[in-house]
């Protein structure tokens, strides 16, 4: 019996043994693998599709057209211009109020208090809901007729605004959505980062009497910088990809008349819309160089504040 | 004098605790006083106009389509159940409800099998580039993977199938997972799995049976989060559910219709479809929090 399993057993050590030797590329590549076929597949298939002026029907054959998409693209004053201004505005925007306004809630909620622990399920609560549900429930208190919003502004003896359906005032509102539900996000990034500092600068410098102000502005805030571009980074991502939100409250290419529709809202209606496989790749490319773009710089500011 | 180091020089807070304390009473309470009155009010507001918007959708979801026209019956009405009748007995969103919590389910579970082994190894030997590339998924817009897939899957005749829509749904729930766990390791201490190395567990049973025990709250808190956006998304299966596969936020969708909308139904089928969410964030809110803020603290 020893015999026998004497060979076996050393082909078990050996595989065994070499798994071991192997395991960081054993444990990595599955992942790897997934994301390579899933992700880097496509996304070279998008950069091929870019240069040709595949439509209508999945199946249909496409011809390989060169930059023609690019040139049609980026003269697109019509459509594209205006898809990536909106872009720009609605994450710029939301970003700047949810981080001005996170600040102030974190800074609030930094020191303990009686019932914290309600107070942070509230603030939980708007980020995990379903955003195309928020977008819904918005539809409905901003309804220009029966909508809560008017109402209130009636009290005040506003006049009723047009909000979601008005071509002006729709941006602006489903911006304000979107900071209702990632305000949120950044308040629980950012009173980590506080709770995480040390008490010693804010300490020494309330003795050498700087006031409240000082102390944020001059201890506080460089300190939290690293948290602070994190926030930033993570928000920017999203806000830059939305498309459920708009979706939601604006429906098909971000409305009748364009109002809300970013580069993300543009390219899903050129491939499933309109089937134009060719060009809605192309803005895709220039949407994804523009992404990474923006996460290049932050990155790098983020490294500059480290050193 | 000069030479002795009195304990007042070592604490320099104790400067500030030998001011008179009259002169401190009298200045600090006033000042404090109107900070914290300020500060409750300032709570109540956030805490109301985080809340009023979710129980106004609730109230709705209350009413009758005749009573939420009606601007009088903002809060005084008689509630029904008729839209959640409406919503779960005819259009039949218990099916979608199993629809969106199986791909979440089985989205989050695959994503752990292939993404916690990856996370620790791309933490334990800094796989930076490695992780990078995952990473990508979490910036790369969906729409860009999105045209490729429904051009393989439908020509594999796939798009409608759950396995499709699984996959899409992993590519949310990876990176997550990915992305947590590597910080969780990051910040774990190498001495366990050497003491575990020395008792002759090799590098892989020192990871099973040390390692990931050791990781279960790491794994807990990717594993809620990945669900939660798994069950939230809606791009994917915008495109690739088929009318038996919906999840629950593309049907919200059956209740808009392009001459009227049924806001009583619209609002019951909201409610269900946040109510899980809810409640669950309620039991494992320390784990949501502590994988939002994963990596953002320390550099």
């Amino acid at each position: 019996m020893t015999v026998a399993s004497l060979p076996q057993k050393s082909a078990w050590k050996a595989y065994s043994d070499w798994a071991n030797n192997h395991r960081k590329w054993l444990f990595a590549a599955p992942a790897m693998a997934f994301v390579a076929i899933l992700i880097i597949f496509p996304l070279a298939w998008t950069l091929y599709l870019s240069l040709t002026d595949a439509s209508g029907s999945v199946r249909a054959e496409s011809e390989f057209i060169g930059f023609a998409n690019y040139t049609e693209v980026l003269t697109d004053t019509d459509r594209f211009w205006p898809a990536v201004a909106r872009t720009f505005i609605f994450t710029g925007a939301a970003l700047l109020v949810q981080m001005v306004l996170g600040m102030c809630i974190a800074l609030l909620l930094w020191r303990p208090f009686k019932g914290e622990k309600w107070v942070r399920v509230a603030i939980l609560l708007p980020l995990v809901a379903t955003p195309v549900a928020v977008g819904m429930m918005w539809r409905l208190i901003f309804d220009p007729n029966i909508g809560f919003a008017n109402q209130a502004l009636a009290w005040f003896g506003i006049p009723a605004q047009p909000w979601l359906s008005g071509q002006d005032t729709a941006l602006a509102t489903v911006i304000f959505i979107d900071i209702w539900q990632w305000t949120p996000m950044v308040v629980i990034i950012l009173l980590a980062g506080l709770t995480s500092l040390s008490e010693e600068p804010d300490e020494a410098a309330r003795i050498d009497g700087a006031n409240a102000w000082q102390r944020f502005k001059f201890i506080t805030v460089p300190l939290m910088m690293p948290t602070i571009i994190v926030a930033i980074l993570l928000r920017s991502i999203d806000a830059l990809k939305t498309f459920d939100l708009l979706y939601a409250t604006k429906g098909r290419g971000g409305g009748s008349f364009n109002e809300v529709e970013t580069l993300n809202v543009y390219a899903y209606g050129l491939s499933f819309d309109y089937n134009d496989y060719g060009l809605s790749s192309t803005v895709l490319i220039i949407f994804f160089l523009i992404i990474i773009a923006a996460m290049w710089v932050l990155t790098r500011r983020r490294k500059d504040v480290q050193k | 004098m000069s030479s002795v180091v009195t304990p007042k020089m070592l604490r320099p807070g104790a400067e500030t605790a030998a001011r008179p304390p009259a002169q401190r009473r009298r200045r600090k309470p006033l000042a404090t006083r109107a900070y914290k009155v300020f500060r409750v009010v300032a709570l109540i507001v956030i805490v109301l106009s985080f809340l009023a918007p979710l129980a106004w959708m609730f109230l709705a979801s209350l009413k009758t389509n005749v009573d939420i026209y009606d601007a009088s019956k903002t809060l005084i009405f008689e509630p029904t159940t008729a839209n959640y009748e409406t919503v779960l007995g005819r259009n039949n969103y218990l099916s979608f409800v199993f629809n969106s919590f199986w791909v979440a389910f089985a989205s989050t579970a695959l994503s752990l099998i292939i993404g916690v082994p990856a996370a620790y190894s791309m933490s334990r030997f800094a796989m930076r580039r490695s992780a990078l590339v995952v990473l990508m998924a979490r910036i790369i817009p969906g729409v860009s993977l999105l045209v490729p897939w429904y051009y393989v899957f439908s020509n594999l005749s796939m798009v409608g199938g759950y396995t499709v829509l699984i996959l899409s749904h992993m590519f949310v729930a990876l990176p997550l997972i990915v992305y947590i766990l590597m910080s969780y390791y990051d910040s774990m201490p190498l001495e366990l799995e050497e003491a575990a190395r020395v008792d002759g567990l090799t590098h892989i049973g020192a990871f099973l049976k040390v390692t990931l025990p050791l990781s279960m709250a790491g794994i807990a808190t990717a594993s809620i989060l990945a669900f939660i956006f798994s069950w939230n998304n809606f791009m994917f299966a915008l495109v690739l559910s088929g009318a038996d596969t919906k999840t629950l936020p593309v049907a919200i969708f059956n209740f808009v219709a392009y001459a009227s909308i049924d806001w009583g139904g619209l609002m019951a089928a909201s409610v269900v479809v946040t109510i899980p969410i809810m409640v669950i964030a309620l039991f494992t809110q320390k784990y949501i929090v502590s994988g939002l803020t994963a990596g953002a603290t320390k550099g």
